[in-house]
């Protein structure tokens, strides 16, 4: 049966919002998921400044680590020097050497976490 | 020493049933697969810090560390503090992103990152193998401890920890191993640190004698013990292998993988290297004051007992007796703890490598999780076992250093390379762990069969973190640089997931 009343109007489908594209802070995470040129760019930019950070933690320690046997073998006098009556060796690596870890290990966090949220603010805002 | 043995035995008797109890608690709670894994997940920085602690802190911690500092003196110092800064390292080079790769162990993240079975079982036959590595000390110092406060022949302490580890960890799997370990770690320092301060008291009050020691190289840093001893080049190798072994240890990353995101992963080293410090102040206690109580051991007497002999020297009677019992009881729970962290992991490995594998084969598919894990337990302890029953003992901490060289050696470089640098390749990363795993098995081996070597040979083959670490990094760099073409794909992908904030929404994260 063929319907014999005026032919309905044609209506167009289009989208009023076509050139406002999606919200940017889903974007930049979708560069960096699909590997587009500027993904990499961010990609890099964070890795760089992340091994920056870890490898002058690294430095620090090698430079305390691997310093102090340089120290008491260069100034002898340090190996039998006392501090409140216990061997200068022994105070540093029995004692001193923890706390500082410690501290060094809480600042490097909180770069960290601090490089992250730029970043998440770079990528969130663009 | 009757009262002795019977506190000493209630001690041990106790820890043992504590573990296998907390373990079949955890058992009701675990149901799925990634339960017995990674205890869900849902573990909290707080508690994830103390159980590493716990579960880090080994006989060689609690016995070898004194043992060594008594018997070879201030040079030996280093050992804690290249256990520590292991953690350093670990944090800052691998900590977030090893938990943001979302992989359960580190053949997961080697398979994950190389997109490569080849490589997955070369990781997972150097897990197994540095497990058990590290396994073999555990039981040695069950026998020690047994041994010495019970008087028991050396077998019986070794049987007892397998058979307690097989079951803690078959029973439960990982999320009562994270009670537990946690629990242990504050057992742990108590044990330890109780008796030291009564000792340290005593000793201040009998006017602070300071140790009889006839040998300078005990006193003063850096001294040779031999006319070509090397004693600087032994303490930068010791501290290479400890500082990048940390990472490579089959039960140290897996815990990792129990912090809720990257965040929690680094908060949690900070914890880690905090509770490890506090412990690893006491140690050197036990080992000066050993020498001012005890100057000499009798020939066949090993160091690392100085620990549980000194309050007897030293006190003596009930409360001697009385402390006795309580190291005895702290050595136990960190042997345990050790043992069952590190049975956990290669008992993981060998699970998914070799028996869930075969049972899907067998039944179909249809075998339970559970069921392959318990099967896996049990191999996972009794190969080291059965080397406890046929090698002559060496020290403690001497033993747990080789298994700390061979992880340095394979896992540091394949780490940081695979979470840094995008160019490594599945040549390059096959290369690195063969060469870092065969030059640092052969040299240790030589060195302990063969050896004592005199001078640099001697040093070179005992020591070799210091050339087997950068030579299986060049290496793996070298090779890697050469064959372009088996860079795995999805690398960026993958390196975008490790290195990206969890709070930014990525699709690949919703993958694992």
């Amino acid at each position: 049966m063929t319907t014999t009343g005026p032919r309905p109007t044609r209506i167009r489908v289009t989208s009023s919002r076509r050139g406002a594209g999606r919200p940017t802070s889903q974007s930049i995470a979708r560069d960096l998921d699909e590997q587009t040129g500027l993904g990499d760019v961010y990609l890099a930019g964070l890795m760089r400044a992340q091994f920056r950070l870890s490898a002058l933690v690294v430095g620090l320690a090698f430079l305390g680590i691997g310093g102090f046997p340089v120290l008491l073998l260069a100034v002898p006098a340090t190996r039998s020097l006392t501090i409140l009556g216990l061997p200068f060796p022994w105070v540093v690596l029995g004692i001193l050497v923890y706390p500082a870890a410690w501290v060094i290990a809480r600042w490097y966090v909180r770069q960290a976490e601090k490089i992250e949220s730029d970043f998440a603010d770079v990528v969130g805002q663009q | 020493m009757a009262e002795s043995s019977t506190l000493s035995l209630f001690a041990v008797t106790l820890v043992c049933l504590l573990t296998l109890v907390v373990g079949g608690l955890g058992l009701r709670l675990s149901r799925a697969t990634s339960d017995f894994y990674v205890a869900g997940r849902t573990v909290s920085p707080r508690l994830n810090a103390s159980a590493i602690g716990g579960e880090y802190l080994s006989a060689a911690s609690f016995l070898g560390v004194a043992g060594l500092i008594y018997d070879i003196g201030v040079d030996q110092l280093w050992l804690p503090v290249g256990y520590t800064l292991g953690y350093l390292v670990l944090l800052v080079m691998v900590a977030a992103p090893m938990r943001r790769s979302g992989a359960y162990t580190l053949p997961d993240f080697a398979e994950m990152r190389l997109q490569s079975r080849r490589v997955r079982l070369i990781a997972s036959i150097l897990v197994v193998g540095i497990g058990w590595l590290y396994l073999v000390p555990q039981f040695q110092g069950a026998s020690l401890v047994l041994t010495i406060v019970a008087g028991v022949p050396g077998w019986v302490g070794g049987t007892v920890v397998a058979v307690v580890v097989a079951l803690a960890v078959g029973a439960g799997g990982m999320r009562s191993i994270t009670f537990v370990q946690a629990l242990q770690y504050w057992i742990k320092l108590t044990a330890i640190a109780v008796p030291a301060c009564i000792l340290l008291v005593l000793w201040l009050r009998s006017g602070a004698p300071h140790p009889n020691v006839a040998d300078p190289s005990w006193h003063l840093a850096l001294t040779p013990r031999g006319p070509d001893d090397h004693p600087t080049y032994r303490v930068y190798s010791m501290m290479i292998a400890l500082c990048l072994g940390t990472m490579g240890l089959p039960h140290v990353l897996v815990r990792y993988y129990t912090n809720p995101d990257g965040l929690g992963a680094r908060r949690t080293t900070v914890t880690v290297l905090l509770l490890l410090g506090i412990f690893y102040l006491i140690p050197p206690i036990y080992g000066v004051l050993g020498r001012v109580h005890l100057p000499e051991l009798p020939l066949d007497v090993r160091p690392d007992s100085i620990v549980l002999r000194l309050p007897n020297a030293v006190i003596g009677g009930l409360t001697g007796e009385l402390l006795t019992a309580v190291l005895a009881g702290g050595a136990f729970a960190a042997l345990l703890s050790t043992a069952s962290g590190v049975a956990m992991s290669v008992t993981g490995v060998i699970d998914q490598s070799l028996v869930r594998p075969y049972l899907a084969r067998v039944t179909g598919g249809d075998a339970t999780g559970p069921l392959g894990f318990r099967i896996a337990a049990a191999a996972s302890v009794i190969v080291p076992y059965a080397v406890t029953r046929v090698i002559e003992p060496i020290g403690l901490a001497t033993m747990v250093l080789l298994a700390f060289t061979v992880a340095a050696a394979t896992f540091a470089p394949l780490l940081i390379l695979g979470v840094w640098w995008r160019d490594l390749t599945r040549a390059g990363a096959i290369a690195g762990l063969v060469v870092g795993a065969f030059t640092a098995l052969v040299s240790i081996g030589v060195s302990i069969t063969a050896g004592p070597f005199e001078g640099w040979l001697g040093a070179l083959l005992a020591t070799p973190a210091a050339w087997c670490v950068p030579l299986a990094a060049v290496v793996a760099i070298v090779v890697s640089l050469a064959t372009p073409k088996s860079t795995p794909p999805g690398t960026i992908r993958l390196l975008v997931r490790l290195h990206t904030p969890e709070r930014i929404d990525l699709r690949s994260r919703s993958l694992d």
